[in-house]
């Protein structure tokens, strides 16, 4: 058995431990809830916007915006995966890589060349290693993420596509579930297919200015950018989320770990006195 | 029956406004527009600028919008306001600099130097742990 005073050392690390997890729990419970605002707030400006494509696109509009174009020949796609820039979360983002791994060897197996935008520095340390080419690459958003400072990345995987150069675009990102629940989701991006939906089948002749091909081309972009958009400010709150249970659970092992300390280094103090009681005992009797 | 429309303004981080009011001021790329209830369908993307709302019995109430898109409809307005200022150079300047940022990620290979010297140094001393431990049994 330890000694008795290195069991009281490694209980007072252990307490030191807990400490920082019990705050880093508190801190990203409370940041959850201002991200998860935040979350929420995003959802209208697409569902808007969903609607007014879904005008247009029943408005019967001559011209063809090439998000809409499918390629028939699949030679290259695209990945915009969305990760964390800080760990302690869990397995938050190995979920996330994990899906994105699932889904190129898919199109690898295929014969299929894979390019990666990637969101956050712990897809870029992850997906340093790997085979594909990193188109562009942007980390250390903070926790208030800016469409502003997203719009650079993903154009460059926008116009790859009006290109040519990648035929289709997926999206790799955290679905909110819940506190408990994060489930990894790999969605496509383009070619956008337009929903058919009968509460907008009436008939819009719209005037469009300056003309359509510029107004669908701002509207389009501004609507995949505000995809990728909530998807990041959705992967802030599973961050949060994540971090918080990841560190809750952490809290709650050193708690355990300090009570089976406690318990043997009580044992080891009774031993002692034992000993030193029987010791005195002995020396008694001999004198 | 008081003449109407329905205005929503959203930007991609939050909704700005909704609710009822009896008309809209724009400023919509090919000149100012202003919005009354039975307005022909339109879509037009905007400039920068003031957007004017008319509440009927309400102060006019004035956003600004650093562009985006609006949408008419006989009585129902939609303004999708951008919230970052938006112009085709300025967004290829930023797409440059993505591009370049995924380069020097790639290229920055500290990162894996670091992680290579670490565990060289683990293996030493996990033989020197091993080392020990032998000398132990032997003393034994």
């Amino acid at each position: 058995m330890a000694g008795e005073k290195e069991i009281r050392t490694q209980i007072a690390s252990i307490k030191n431990t807990q400490k920082i997890t019990k705050a880093m729990e508190m801190v990203a419970a409370s940041k959850m809830r201002k991200a998860q605002d935040r979350m929420n707030a995003t959802r209208p400006y697409s569902q808007k916007m969903l609607n007014v494509i879904g005008h247009l696109a029943n408005a019967h509009a001559e011209y063809h915006h090439p998000f809409l174009i499918e390629h028939a020949e699949v030679k290259r796609v695209g990945f915009i995966i969305v990760s964390t820039d800080r760990g302690l979360c869990g397995g938050l983002n190995i979920n996330a890589f994990k899906a994105a791994l699932k889904a190129m060897q898919d199109w690898q197996q295929q014969g299929v060349g894979i390019d990666l935008c990637l969101i956050g520095a712990k897809g870029t340390a992850f997906f340093k290693r790997f085979s594909g080419s990193i188109i562009s690459q942007v980390s250390h958003l903070g926790d208030t993420v800016h469409i502003g400072e997203l719009i650079g990345t993903i154009k460059t995987m926008l116009d790859a596509y009006t290109e040519g150069s990648i035929d289709r675009l997926f999206l790799v990102e955290n679905e909110f579930v819940n506190t408990m629940t994060q489930r990894p989701k790999v969605s496509t991006l383009l070619p956008l297919v337009a929903e058919d939906n009968e509460e907008l089948k009436h008939h819009w002749d719209y005037i469009y200015e300056p003309d359509a091909k510029v107004v669908l081309d701002e509207l389009l972009r501004r609507y995949i950018e505000s995809i990728v958009y909530q998807s990041v400010v959705e992967n802030v709150a599973c961050e949060m989320a994540a971090r918080m249970i990841a560190m809750k659970s952490a809290s709650d092992n050193a708690g355990e770990l300090i009570a089976d300390l406690q318990l043997a280094y009580n044992k080891a103090r009774q031993a002692a006195i034992t000993q030193e009681i029987s010791e005195i005992v002995g020396g008694a009797a001999a004198v | 029956m008081a003449m109407t429309l329905h205005l929503d303004v959203v930007s991609a981080e939050k909704a700005l406004f909704s609710g009822t009011v009896s008309a809209v001021f724009a400023p919509a790329r090919m000149g100012d527009v202003g919005i009354y209830p039975r307005h022909t369908p339109l879509v037009t993307s905007l400039r920068p600028g003031e957007l004017k709302i008319e509440v009927e019995g309400k102060e006019d109430q004035y956003l600004y919008v650093s562009g985006g898109i609006l949408e008419v409809q006989p009585h129902v307005v939609t303004v999708l306001s951008d919230t970052a200022i938006r112009a085709e150079d300025l967004d290829e300047a930023k797409a440059m600099e993505a591009k370049q940022r995924a380069e020097d990620a790639l290229r920055d290979q500290k990162g894996d130097l670091d992680a290579a010297k670490a565990q060289a140094e683990l293996a030493r001393a996990a033989e020197q742990l091993r080392m020990i431990e032998r000398m132990r049994k032997m003393r034994k």
